[in-house]
């Protein structure tokens, strides 16, 4: 019959318009809004309404997510110390080349010393590519979660400087566990490996 | 790789009949023929009708500056299935004229006028020899080695001005706007009235026809940004009437010169910038480009990365087929319902992406020798439901929702027809030239990492109609699925990169042609490299580019509204197409 295929085929729209009163009322208020909601309908058993209300609710970033990068940093005697070494790595291997790096020098010897006197992020430029959280040796330069960076002013507030790019090791390890884990372990290794020889 | 017995025939055949005019590049690294300029035509004839390569995969350019010759690389291909079989001609530096090929190949057209509008190499016999990319009027030929662009800082990344005394300056305080445009010697900018695209419109009316009813033929411009034309893209086309006389697309207004960028960028650099190509199908451009290098590396990656890139590419074809149908839907006219019901399953899909690579599109997830981190055992599990409940479940409702609708099927039959024969000649790939019953697809017809040993079938239409494409495409899914099943039940444990990641890849010189089955057809990459960290020629052959010079036949004869339609059936991304 001519037309019966549109019928069949309104008929999968209802279903999709139906499906998401039925679910809303079975899963009932904790459908919207809560994290358990928001996991729901992201998993492969969603159906009827699929979206996700941005900014109220917000879909949660998976570890390895990735947008701008942030310096680490310890703290030792209550005094903030970079594990950056300003070794250029990062500065080297960026795509668009928006890292900017100052190494320190003694103001004696005129030595270089390994640690950054100035860092710039030109975070308009920065393409989140992550390569130099990847190729840092020294797990300096980490991968933010952090998305929410919008500014009125691109000149003053979108070039990222050291004390902006700064973040303590603890928000790292917040922010991705695991590969914090995986690294405290690599590192435990070493050390061990050191005593032993 | 092993000279089979027919290249070693062709080979002699090939030296003995055109004597000097054709010898074996022998430069270390570098593959095929080098054939002289006059002979071109002759050689490339016989290679058609006596040898069956009959397909033109790709043409462009290497300028070899400060050496004084330009040179034009041919790839061809047998419609059959088989490697490929390089032709390269080379012409002075300063009057680079190089006979085209467009009589033999029609296929050649865009890809001429590319190298044509970016290297300033001439092709004599070209029909419609105008720039492509940049507008009429722009100074110079970006690709080659001695031209320099607005914010020029330096020949190749990484500059020095990062590190160690990277103190920073905005480029745009570096090098002014206005001081660093340059223009063509007798151009004032402000004398300047935009012209009429007179070369444009005096390129129309190509088709001369008898028709009974004589009607004034009138010029109408499609975009640049009709609502539905997926992006900045501009189709001119002439009307007789409700009926297409005559076409060309227009493009080049996301133009970025990515092929300049690449050659500044360092090999890995590189990578990232593969996404931005086409931006739904980012792991398939990772896929290309690391193939590409790899040739040239001469390195393996492990098992293991194989899967993953194997599993990762046909995630890709499902979600950027379900993208496409949805958004022919919209063309068509059903405003976004169903083009929101295939987003979801790209959602899904995207969520693993991200979980893996860190990103939904920009993926950047291949390496040189493998790729950049394993995936964890949940989103193994996770992409298992998917692949085994979830896509087929809604694969069968989607067919249910659109295939036999009858509007679909009355808007879509036989329209934007392209015959075998056409769409070989134009070098077109991808699932419009499966529609149109070639059954010709990278992954089976010249293999590359595990696909050898993977069961599917090729999907081919009869018709080379959009509803052809349609199914094509639908049932390419299907098979996306088969093959994920059996990736996701064989794939073994074991390391995911060759070697240690390095950020400075040693890549000996040479040249190299990468090519996969992107969703959206042959894509391939070619490289030529000097031995030096950045590489010296960075091309790549974007199939939506390519399936664009068949627009003008798939529309020829149609009515104006089923255009979009048909543009929408090549399934196009700007940013691939525009580079
Ligand atoms: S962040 Fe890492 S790679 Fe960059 S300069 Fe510091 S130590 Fe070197
Ligand atoms: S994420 Fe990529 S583009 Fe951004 S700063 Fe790091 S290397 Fe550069």
């Amino acid at each position: 019959m001519n037309g019966l295929w549109i019928l069949r085929g309104l008929g999968v729209t209802l279903k999709h318009f139906i499906e998401t009163y039925i679910e809303d009322f079975r899963q009932g208020k904790k459908r919207y809004f809560t994290a358990q909601g928001i996991e729901q309908r992201r998993s492969s058993k969603t159906r009827g309404i699929f979206t996700v209300q941005y900014p109220e609710e917000k879909l949660p970033v998976p570890e390895e997510f990735r947008y701008l990068p942030f310096l680490v940093y310890e703290e030792v005697n209550g005094q903030r110390k970079l594990r950056c070494t300003a070794c250029g790595i990062c500065a080297k291997v960026c795509p668009p080349q928006c890292i900017w790096i100052v190494r320190s020098t003694d103001p004696e010897t005129g030595r270089p010393v390994p640690a950054p006197s100035e860092f710039y992020i030109d975070v308009d430029v920065c393409m989140n590519c992550g390569f130099c959280a990847e190729y840092c040796p020294f797990d300096a330069i980490k991968m933010d979660h952090d998305y929410e960076i919008a500014s009125f002013d691109r000149q003053r507030e979108h070039v990222f400087d050291l004390q902006k790019i700064s973040k303590p090791v603890t928000y790292y390890a917040k922010i991705r566990p695991g590969n914090y884990a995986e690294e405290q372990r690599a590192r435990m290794m070493k050390e061990a490996a050191k005593t032993i020889a | 790789m092993t000279t089979s017995w027919i290249e070693t025939q062709l080979t002699e055949y090939l030296l003995e009949r055109f004597g000097e005019a054709v010898q074996p590049d022998s430069r270390p690294g570098y593959l095929g023929f080098l054939v002289a300029r006059n002979k071109l035509l002759e050689v490339c004839r016989s290679l058609r009708d006596e040898f069956g390569f009959d397909y033109l995969s790709s043409v462009t350019g290497v300028d070899y500056h400060p050496e004084p010759f330009m040179e034009v690389v041919y790839h061809f291909y047998k419609s059959t299935g088989g490697s490929a079989l390089v032709m390269k001609t080379q012409a002075p530096r300063d009057n680079p004229t190089v006979p085209s090929l467009c009589s033999l190949y029609p296929g050649a057209d865009f890809q001429e006028r590319e190298a044509w509008d970016l290297l300033g190499i001439r092709f004599e016999g070209h029909p419609d020899l105008r720039r492509i990319l940049m507008w009429e009027g722009f100074a110079g030929h970006p690709l080659r080695k001695d031209w320099r662009e607005p914010f020029f800082e330096e020949d190749a990344k990484p500059f020095k001005s990062r590190w160690p005394e990277g103190h920073f300056i905005r480029v745009e305080d570096n090098n002014p706007y206005k001081n660093n445009v340059s223009y063509p010697p007798d151009f004032d900018p402000g004398k300047w009235v935009p012209d009429k695209d007179e070369l444009l419109y005096g390129g129309l009316q190509s088709f001369e026809e008898d028709s009974e009813i004589k009607t004034e033929r009138i010029v109408v411009n499609l975009g640049p940004q009709h609502p539905s034309t997926h992006g900045v893209f501009r189709m001119v086309v002439l009307l007789e009437g409700e009926r297409v006389v005559d076409l060309k697309p227009v493009m080049g207004y996301l133009h970025r010169n990515h092929e300049k960028i690449g050659e500044r960028n360092t090999y890995l650099q590189n990578m990232p910038f593969t996404d931005r190509l086409d931006y739904i199908c980012s792991m398939s451009n990772n896929f290309g480009y690391a193939l590409a290098v790899e040739k040239l590396m001469g390195i393996q990656p492990p098992e293991r990365a194989e899967y993953i890139r194997v599993m990762m590419a046909e995630l890709t074809r499902f979600l950027n087929h379900m993208f496409s149908i949805g958004f022919l839907l919209n063309d068509l006219g059903a405003f976004f319902t169903p083009s929101l019901y295939a987003i979801e399953e790209r959602e899904l899909i995207l969520d693993i992406f991200e979980e893996v690579a860190g990103s939904r599109m920009m993926c950047n997830y291949f390496r040189f020798g493998g790729v950049a981190r394993d995936v964890p055992e949940q989103v193994l599990d996770k992409i298992k439901t998917l692949v085994h409940d979830r896509l087929p479940r809604k694969l069968d409702e989607f067919e249910r929702y659109l295939t036999h609708n009858e509007i679909l099927r009355s808007r879509c039959e036989g329209v934007g027809v392209l015959t075998p024969e056409q769409a070989i000649a134009l070098s077109v790939a991808g699932p419009v030239l499966r529609a149109s019953g070639v059954p010709y697809d990278v992954r089976r017809a010249d293999p590359y990492s595990i696909y050898e040993r993977l069961e599917f079938d090729v999907a081919y239409g009869i018709h080379g109609d959009i509803y052809d494409r349609y199914l094509v495409r639908i049932e390419e899914m299907r098979q996306s699925l088969r093959i994920l099943r059996q990736v996701l039940k064989d794939i073994p444990n074991g390391p995911v990169m060759a070697g240690k990641p390095q950020f400075q890849v040693r890549v000996p010189p040479g040249e190299a042609y990468g090519r996969v089955e992107g969703p959206k057809g042959e894509l391939g990459f070619y490289v030529v490299s000097n031995g030096k960290p950045n590489p010296w020629r960075y091309h790549v052959r974007a199939p939506s580019f390519i399936n664009l010079t068949s627009l003008k036949t798939m529309a020829h004869g149609a009515k104006v509204a089923d255009l979009v339609a048909i543009l929408g059936s090549i399934d196009i991304v700007l940013g691939e197409v525009d580079r």
